[in-house]
Formats: structure tokens, sequence, C-alpha cells
């Protein structure tokens, strides 16, 4: 299957490059280079996982993984730095993010984060989806 | 003189040549060669002083007593003579008194009597050469003596018209006929309606022996002279009888009186007088006053050199202890500039450390880039389905050419700044220092949005100074900046030329401003606010210590909650310090 992923960082190289390389590995990738942009495609379509610098100017990785989650829970957020530190690996995890990554960052390491992040995704989409069921089992006298 | 030099070089504390030579103005507290100039002058004044006031003091009162002394003395000596020399006379008046009164006038006239007279005379009171009667004509009509002078006429001397008329005349001693120094003694008696003179003329050699027995010490000299200053007794250092005296004739005094005066050789003497009275004698007594004071000196010669013992045992005790003492604050301070080295190296290197982060995250990116484009020509490499390989693997080598340049440079920066740990004055753009600096904070700067605006007027020179030291001076003050800044603040660097031979450069954020209890402390080492951030509170401390040590000023403006303004005067040129 074909993840869907949106990669944010604000070095264009940087994403189209790693987007490139992850089309090269089936997976549908949509790049941003600011988090405002990020956030607007977030509005328009689904993702599987999200990619996200954590150092950007103007929204940072941070204030982006906050803005994120209050759209949509159930976004899977893997976190990319170039200074990882503990504070902030903590003050990520406690936001919500799945995983943190230090730059530059391996290419399998990350597909399998991703994969499992759609994975997780998935679980969390099921588990919605059969409880939309049960309410409408439960909801509904048949 | 290599080796008394050598000898004086043991002595020399080792402070003595010390120069603060490059180390800042804040490092070194003292000049210690002044320091131990003030201590030893201190303890100098302090112990020297009571002790040589006491010994000038005992100088000055015990050569005033000894002299009153010698005074008192010598005038109790004088009047003593004096008495002495009257009563000699008087003796021989009286004796001659007494002859009158005794005797009628016709057996005194008679040369038989007379001659029994003398000799009476003689062998009871002594000292006389002969006698004569003499009429008031001046005819001496009676004589008795050695000499042949009966029938002389005495009417054209000066010492007749004087019995004449006060009735009793001494003579000085003169040599009159006789050629030899002798003494008159003419007493005026009468006799019915008229006078006549009894005349005797006393041995001067007994006169002699009289004044030379007076008890003297040293070289004293006791003698008579007249008004005119002729000598009537021999003396042991003064000349002969009937010379004339080398010293001053002494003004006339009732009472016995001393002087002192400096006779030609330049000896001084002490003078004891006194006139006698009805005699045209000044009695004077002299003494070397050098001799007089001798028994004086020699005490005082004992308590001076035992003071000069003291002085010098002083002044060793002195040097030890104004050496040993600035040497103490010597090495306490060499210790102190050291530590202060040390602490300065190690904030330099934790400011370096705390651009660290900042670099590690320059660096990742461009990695992050050349990890992506390797990684996708080694894609193209092994899957092979892009129909153009070369022209996509050439712009990823590019591409990861341009990032490793980009991490080079960095790496560029970071090490110049790492150099010039030591003083290096020389000509530097000021502009490019701090475009330097800023290069590692436009990231940080970028993230937290802050707008930073440099602005350096056309007129600035490259000005004389040191580099790395500028460096961290900025560094330093655009970090303290950027920490009280919120984000989305700005920061505005101007440098301006308002002196002719100095640049003014004025470091403005919009912070949070410094409360004015502290801005007086901001300079203090280990003051922070920030200690829990992890601050040491070295950064303005040497930062200050840095502008002080380059030749500058820094001052600092400050409003709470509307921003900070530092000010730094730098000069053009560096002054030589030497």
């Amino acid at each position: 299957m074909t993840e869907k992923i949106l990669l944010v960082d604000d070095e264009k190289d940087f994403v189209e490059t790693l987007a490139e390389r992850m089309r090269s590995r089936d997976m549908g990738v949509t790049t941003a280079t600011s988090a405002e942009d990020a956030l607007e495609m977030i509005g328009e379509q689904s993702f599987d996982a999200i990619v996200l610098d954590l150092q950007m100017p103007g929204m940072n990785g941070l204030e982006a993984l906050e803005a994120i989650k209050k759209k949509n829970p159930n976004l899977q957020v893997i976190l990319l730095t170039g200074q990882a530190t503990v504070e902030k690996g903590i003050q990520a995890m406690k936001l919500g993010a799945m995983d943190l990554l230090e730059k530059p960052a391996d290419i399998d390491t990350l597909t399998e984060k991703i994969k499992k992040a759609s994975a997780q995704k998935m679980v969390l989409v099921n588990a919605e989806t059969e409880k939309k069921l049960k309410d409408i089992m439960g909801g509904k006298g048949w | 003189m290599a080796s008394p030099m050598k000898f004086l070089q043991k002595f020399k504390p080792i402070f003595w040549d010390y120069r603060p030579g490059n180390s800042g103005p804040f490092k070194s507290l003292f000049n210690f060669r002044s320091l131990w100039k003030r201590r030893v002058l201190l303890l100098v004044c302090v112990a020297l002083g009571p002790l040589i006031s006491l010994a000038i003091f005992n100088h000055m009162v015990t050569r005033h007593d000894t002299e009153k002394e010698i005074y008192l003395r010598t005038a109790r000596l004088v009047s003593n003579t004096k008495r002495t020399v009257s009563f000699f006379l008087e003796k021989r008046k009286l004796a001659l008194d007494f002859v009158v009164q005794h005797h009628p006038f016709e057996k005194i006239t008679d040369a038989e009597h007379l001659k029994i007279l003398f000799s009476d005379l003689n062998a009871t009171i002594g000292g006389f050469t002969d006698l004569g009667l003499i009429t008031t004509a001046g005819d001496q009509f009676r004589y008795y003596g050695p000499y042949d002078l009966q029938g002389k006429n005495y009417v054209d001397e000066p010492w007749f018209h004087e019995v004449m008329e006060k009735g009793l005349y001494f003579s000085e001693v003169f040599r009159g006929f006789r050629d030899t120094p002798h003494l008159v003694i003419a007493i005026k008696y009468k006799l019915n309606d008229t006078f006549y003179i009894f005349r005797a003329t006393i041995d001067t050699k007994r006169f002699n022996q009289l004044i030379s027995e007076v008890e003297l010490i040293g070289n004293g000299d006791a003698f008579l002279i007249n008004h005119q200053g002729i000598l009537q007794t021999s003396t042991r250092s003064h000349g002969l009888a009937l010379e004339s005296i080398k010293l001053p004739i002494p003004e006339y005094s009732e009472h016995t009186a001393v002087f002192e005066v400096d006779d030609v050789d330049g000896e001084r003497y002490v003078i004891g007088y006194a006139y006698l009275p009805d005699t045209p004698f000044i009695l004077m007594i002299t003494e070397q006053k050098s001799v007089l004071m001798a028994p004086w000196l020699k005490t005082q010669i004992v308590i001076i050199s035992f003071v000069a013992f003291g002085v010098i045992g002083i002044l060793l005790a002195i040097y030890f202890v104004a050496t040993h003492l600035v040497t103490q604050i010597f090495v306490a301070d060499q210790k102190r500039v050291q530590t202060l080295h040390e602490v300065e190296h190690t904030s330099r290197l934790a400011s370096i450390g705390r651009l660290a982060a900042g670099v590690a995250h320059e660096i990742n990116n461009p990695l992050a880039i050349i990890n992506e484009k390797a990684g996708l020509t080694k894609d193209i490499l092994t899957y092979g389905q892009q129909t153009d390989q070369t022209t996509k693997l050439i712009s990823q080598i590019d591409s990861i050419l341009a990032s490793v340049e980009r991490c080079g440079n960095i790496t560029k920066r970071l090490l110049g700044f790492a150099r010039h740990l030591e003083v290096n004055i020389i000509k530097v753009n000021i502009e490019a220092i701090i475009e330097d600096v800023l290069g590692f904070l436009t990231k940080e700067a970028e993230y937290r949005s802050i707008q930073v605006t440099v602005k350096v007027d056309e007129n600035i020179p490259e000005i004389e100074t040191d580099r790395g030291k500028m460096q961290q001076v900025f560094l330093n003050l655009i970090n303290n900046a950027f920490a009280a800044m919120q984000d989305g603040g700005s920061l505005d660097i101007r440098v301006r030329r308002r002196v002719q031979n100095k640049i003014t450069i004025t470091v403005t954020d919009d912070g949070s401003g410094i409360p004015e209890a502290d801005l007086k402390r901001i300079y203090e080492p280990f003051f922070s606010t920030k200690t829990k951030k992890g601050g040491t509170g070295l950064g303005l401390s040497i930062t200050y210590g840095l502008v002080q040590e380059l030749g500058g000023t820094m001052d600092v403006q400050s409003v709470v909650g509307v921003g900070t303004q530092f000010i730094i005067n730098l000069p053009l040129t560096q002054e030589n310090k030497d």
C-alpha cells in the first residue's frame, strides 16, 4: 500500500530530495517549506504521517505540532531535529509526537517509522470506525 | 661594581621588576613598587620619627645645658679671680694707707726709715719693688729702690695728673723709664694745707704668678688686659705681656659676663671677663669651647652610635617586614590574576560552547542535505530506472558540493573564533567583525524572528584592536540581548564616530531591560540573574574587562520593559602601554 506523507522543512533542497527518494520507495509524498503551508495542506487532504522539522523560521516545529494535533489528533507526527536536546524531546512527546529523529536521518529508519506511524493511524482510524459502527448499531434500534 | 650589584640583587623583592604588561587594568589591582614604597615610608616615619626626634631633642637640650653650665662655671671662675686680683691690689693700697696712718710725715720722708718701711712691707705683704714720695709739683723728693730715681720729675706723666685728680691711681703695666714691665700704685695724702703722693711699684712677676695660678681646664687662659686691649700679663696662647690681644675687647659690664667668640684661626672660645673697679684692667678667662664640650661630645657620640645601630636595625626590620607583606600580596594577586585568566579562558570556551548548539544545527542541515543527495545518487545507481542519469547525478553532486562548502564556512568561522587567545593588535574592520559574529547567530535570530539591523557610518576607518577580543565582546553583548528579548524583538547595532579619535558602538535591544538595582552590579564577576539557566555571571564582567583592555570605555542604559543599550567607545589606535 502507498502511504501518504507530508514533509515539512525550511530547507527546500532537503525536502525535495528526500521526497524524491521516498517516492521511489513507493510512498506518496507532499512537501511544504513552512509550518503555515503544512497546516493549510492538512486542512485540504489527509496524511498517514507528517515529518516535521523542529526548527523553522516563523512558526517552529513544536508550535506546528500543537496546531496539527489540535486540528486532527489522529495524525501521526515524526519530528526531525538538527539539535536534539532531552528537554525538546520530552516536550515534543508530551505534545503527542510519535517519534523524534536526529538529522541527518537514515532513510531506512525514517521509512520504518513512517510505516509504524501509518499502521498506528490505521489502528486509530479502525478503532474510530468501529466505535462509530458500534454507535450506529447501538443507537438504531434494529 | 658587579659584585655589590649582585649582592643588592639578592635583596631585591620579587615584585620589583613586575610590570602588569598586557594584562588589563582590572587584572592587576596594585602597583607593587609604590605599595612597597608607601609601606616602607609609613613604617620608617612611625618607627624612626620618634627615635630620631628624641635623639635630636636630647642633643639640643643637653648641649644647651652643658653650655649653660660652662658659662656659669666660667663666670664663677672669673668672679673668684676678680676678687683675688682686686684683693691683691687692695691689700697693697691698704698697706700704704697703714704706713701713712701710723708714721709721721717726717719719718716717712726719712731715707733710712723709708728703707726700713720698704723691707718691712716686703717681709709682710711682699711684692714691692720700690717706694717713692712725690710733691704736688711732681718732684720725687724721696725714693727707695733698685734704681736711681731720686729727684725725678713726673709732672708731665699722665698718671700724675690722674692721681692728683682722683686721689688713687693704679697704673697699667708699662715699661716706663726702667724698660721692664711694672705697675704703679699712687695714693694722694693730705699734709697740712698741701698734698703729697706716696707711690709704690709692684712686682709684675708676683702679679703674673697670681693670675696664672687660676685653675683652668685644657687650654684655658687667665690674664688681664687694659681697656685698649694690651695684655697686662703673659698668657699661654694669646701672647706675652704688653702685646696687643687678638681677641675683641669686651664691652663694659658692671658684673661678670660670658660670651663666645671665634678667633682668627676659627677656634671658638668661651670668654668670661670682668672690669676691675678703680683700675684700668679687664680680667679675662678664655677657654677653648671644643675642650670644654669634649665630655658632652663623648656622651653624645655614645648616644648617637646607639641610635644609629637602632636605626639600622629598624630599617632592616622594616625592609623585611614590608617586603614580606608586599610579597604576600603580590603572590596572592598573581594567583588571582592567574585564576582570572583561567576563568576568562573558561568563559571564552563557555561562550563558544553556547554557540555549539547553534553550530550543530547549522552543520546538521547541510549534512542532512548531503545525506539525502548521496542517498538519492545511490538510489539512482542501484535502481537505474532513470533515463537521463548523468545530468541528474551531476546536479546531485553539485548540490552535495554546495552543502559541503556551507559546512566548511561554518567550521572556518568557528576556528577563527577560537583562535587569538593572546592579545594581537591589528587593523580590523569593525563591520566585518560584527558580521562574523552575527554569522553564528543569524539562524537563532531567524528562528526567533528577531530583527537584527547593523548600521555602520561611512566615515568609520579600520581601527587598531584585537580581533578575537572584539569578537568576544560582540558575541557576549548580542547573546545577552537575545536572552533578554522575546521572540520577534529587534536588535540594533550602530557604529558611529562622534569624536575624532574614537568610534562609538551602540548595541540596543528592546528586551526586558535591567532593573536599576541590578544595573550597578552587572559588571561584577559572578553576578547573574540567569544562574538557573546556566549563566556564569562572567559574561559582562569579562566584556567590560576586554573593552578596558582595548583602551575603551563601556556604558549601559536600561529601562525595564523598554530595553537596554550598551555603549562602547573604542580608540582608533592603541597607545603603547609600555
